[in-house]
């Protein structure tokens, strides 16, 4: 993102936000499994896909857009 | 019961368990680390106040819609949605999509061509300093008051969802963003900006996915609102708009077309420094004119994540939302319907994220504002009025300084938003006053080169003040004056905005066109880089076609005409 200044791109932070809070929505879900909260359609588990969905999109932005290597 | 009051007697939705704080705080680590680490690329004065203008289309385009993608929009236009319905989307895509694109194609290139780092910067190379100060002055009442309507969103939010002490949470957040702004200025306002996007889809789209598995799909939803609310068009955009009984809002499809999409939309998109100064951010002419076509393709996503929940609301809520103004102990206001469906869908680490893209959006909205006040106060009254000669550094320093300052004042005013009704209401109401004659005047300063210095600043005059008192005229005898002004006695706040800005626009341009036909003309040579017809802009002819900023202006408006046939 910066010619000037060499700054980590705003994507990578993005990444590790995704991330860390798929990872804790991920498990989260799991360890409430057998016992899902009061919620309408808790049956449905939404943070058990939610996360991973998290994971895996923060995983490719923390790999795409990592320190050290060129986007622009 | 008064607002104030009720909010202290409402029980809270849920209790958070310890994922969910724990999401909560990594939030609040990442910003100040990331505005740590910016701190030391904000030297300068385009550093800190235009991020060093080397953003690219899409990280400027990301932070130009979520500059206007905050708690405000989120909490505010979702109540508006279970208020009127789904007319409320009208402001997401005829009220901002073709203002986008005309600031990215026609616009973009007078603001970065000029070089100027602000709006009140460009009136002052086109009118000079009579217009430029009032434009500056205006622009920081704004900022502060809009920022005290960000912070009461966020008191909303800790009240109902959390029943979080309101004094508390308002102060930790605000210290946040302003060491995170004062940090690393307009770096850190964009940085955290995309990342509030991010967290606010992610954090909110699980409402309308679960919601419509719930209804059983948009038809069902549609079944269950007239089920629940037989006689009433909750579901149509334009049908019931051919007369003011026939829609909850009270007006005409005329004061949509021309109030909203010709005036209000446009001065907004256009002219408001907050949206504006991230277009400006961007690291060439072709990126500036991309970045708001950008975003003109996710703001027509937003109704998503915003009016569907309103809708839903509607839907598949047991108790029926009240104006905040008539609320009794036990019940919800309208701008409590969005917290209400998070409760009903998310349970912990869920709404932990949701609850944290509430208070991102809010702090984004929070940091979009004092990083535009820091930078109009600084070089629009500052450095013209009271420090002509200072070196760059100092200026720096006054931008932080102010971003802190700014913050504190900003604080005092969240009490003032709380007598509203609607928090839309009082925003679309702040606008009507300085921003539609805005437009007026710089629009008419880049397409006519007759305009003049005199015309430019007692047009805008003119403009502010109408407004002004038209508002107050419908505050206070809202029988006579509703009827005259928004032309039906049904018209409602929403509706009343419209004709506001309508008729603020149309006295700045009589009144511009009158003054500027007794008074004298610059010469053309001063106008070169400032008014359409005397400068020479970029040709594209080079730019293969799928590069062109025009071709996906055009898609977007294919795109919003697609819409407003299917939910005509």
């Amino acid at each position: 993102m910066s010619e000037k200044h060499h700054i980590i791109p705003v994507w990578f932070f993005v990444g590790v936000l995704l991330l860390v809070y798929g990872v804790m929505i991920f498990v989260s879900g799991l360890t409430e499994w057998s016992h899902p909260p009061d919620t309408v359609l808790a049956e449905l588990h939404a943070p058990v896909w939610w996360g991973m969905l998290l994971i895996v999109l923060g995983s490719v932005y923390c790999w795409m857009f990592r320190p050290g290597r060129t986007t622009n | 019961m008064n607002p104030l009051f009720a909010m202290y007697v409402t029980e809270r939705l849920v209790r958070l368990s310890g994922v969910d704080l724990a999401i909560i705080v990594f939030y609040f680590a990442l910003v100040l680390v990331i505005g740590f680490y910016l701190k030391r690329f904000a030297n300068t004065g385009e550093d800190f106040f235009l991020a060093g203008r080397e953003m690219t289309a899409w990280v400027a385009g990301l932070a130009f819609v979520s500059a206007n993608l905050g708690s405000l929009e989120l909490l505010g236009w979702a109540g508006s949605a279970y208020q009127y319905g789904i007319m409320a989307a009208h402001w997401y895509w005829i009220g901002a999509i073709p203002a986008m694109v005309f600031l990215g194609i026609v616009m973009m290139p007078f603001y970065y061509i000029s070089k100027t780092h602000s709006v009140p910067g460009y009136l002052k190379l086109r009118y000079g300093s009579e217009a430029s100060g009032l434009s500056a002055i205006t622009f920081a009442v704004m900022t502060i008051l809009m920022s005290g309507v960000n912070m009461y969103a966020m008191a909303v939010v800790m009240k109902v969802v959390l029943g979080w002490d309101i004094n508390f949470s308002i102060l930790v957040s605000s210290l946040t963003v302003g060491i995170y702004v004062a940090a690393g200025g307009l770096f850190s306002a964009i940085f955290n900006e995309v990342l509030q996007f991010f967290l606010i889809w992610f954090g909110a789209l699980l409402i309308p996915i679960l919601g419509l598995i719930e209804t059983g799909g948009w038809s069902g939803m549609v079944a269950r609102i007239h089920q629940n609310f037989p006689g009433q068009d909750f579901t149509h955009m334009w049908r019931p708009m051919s007369s003011p009984a026939n829609n909850p809002m009270g007006m005409y499809w005329v004061g949509i077309v021309f109030g909203l999409a010709l005036v209000q939309s446009m001065g907004y998109w256009t002219t408001d420094f907050l949206v504006v100064q991230r277009v400006l951010s961007a690291k060439d002419i072709r990126s500036a004119k991309m970045a708001p076509i950008i975003g003109s393709y996710f703001k027509m996503a937003v109704p998503l994540i915003v009016i569907v929940p309103g809708l839903l609301g509607r839907a598949v809520l047991p108790m029926h939302l009240m104006p905040a103004s008539n609320i009794q102990a036990g019940q919800y206001s309208y701008n409590e319907v969005l917290p209400l469906m998070l409760a009903r869908y998310c349970g912990p680490a869920l709404l932990g994220l949701g609850i944290t893209a509430l208070i991102a959006g809010f702090m984004a909205g929070m940091a979009g504002n004092v990083s535009a006040f820091a930078t109009v106060w600084t070089y629009d009254l500052y450095r013209p009025y009271l420090n002509k000669t200072a070196p760059d550094k100092h200026y720096v320093s006054m931008g932080r300084w102010c971003t802190m300052i700014g913050l504190f004042i900003s604080i005092g005013t969240a009490y003032f938003v709380m007598h509203f009704a609607s928090i839309m209401d009082y925003v679309q109401a702040l606008f009507s006053f300085f921003i539609a004659p805005l437009f007026a005047t710089v629009l008419l300063g880049m397409l006519w080169k007759r305009t003049t210095r005199a015309a430019g600043f007692w047009g805008l005059l003119a403009g502010t003040l109408s407004s002004i008192t038209m508002f107050c005229l419908m505050k206070f005898d809202p029988e006579h004056w509703v009827r005259v002004f928004a032309l039906s006695p049904l018209a409602q706040p929403l509706a009343q905005d419209m004709y506001q800005s309508l008729w603020s626009c149309v006295t700045c341009v009589v009144v511009t066109f009158l003054v500027t036909l007794v008074t004298k003309p610059r010469p053309d040579s001063e106008l070169v880089g400032l008014v359409y017809s005397l400068t020479p802009l970029a040709k594209e002819e080079h730019t293969s076609f799928w590069h062109r900023p025009v071709v996906w202006g055009v898609i977007a408006l294919i795109l919003l005409a697609i819409l407003q046939i299917i939910f005509w």
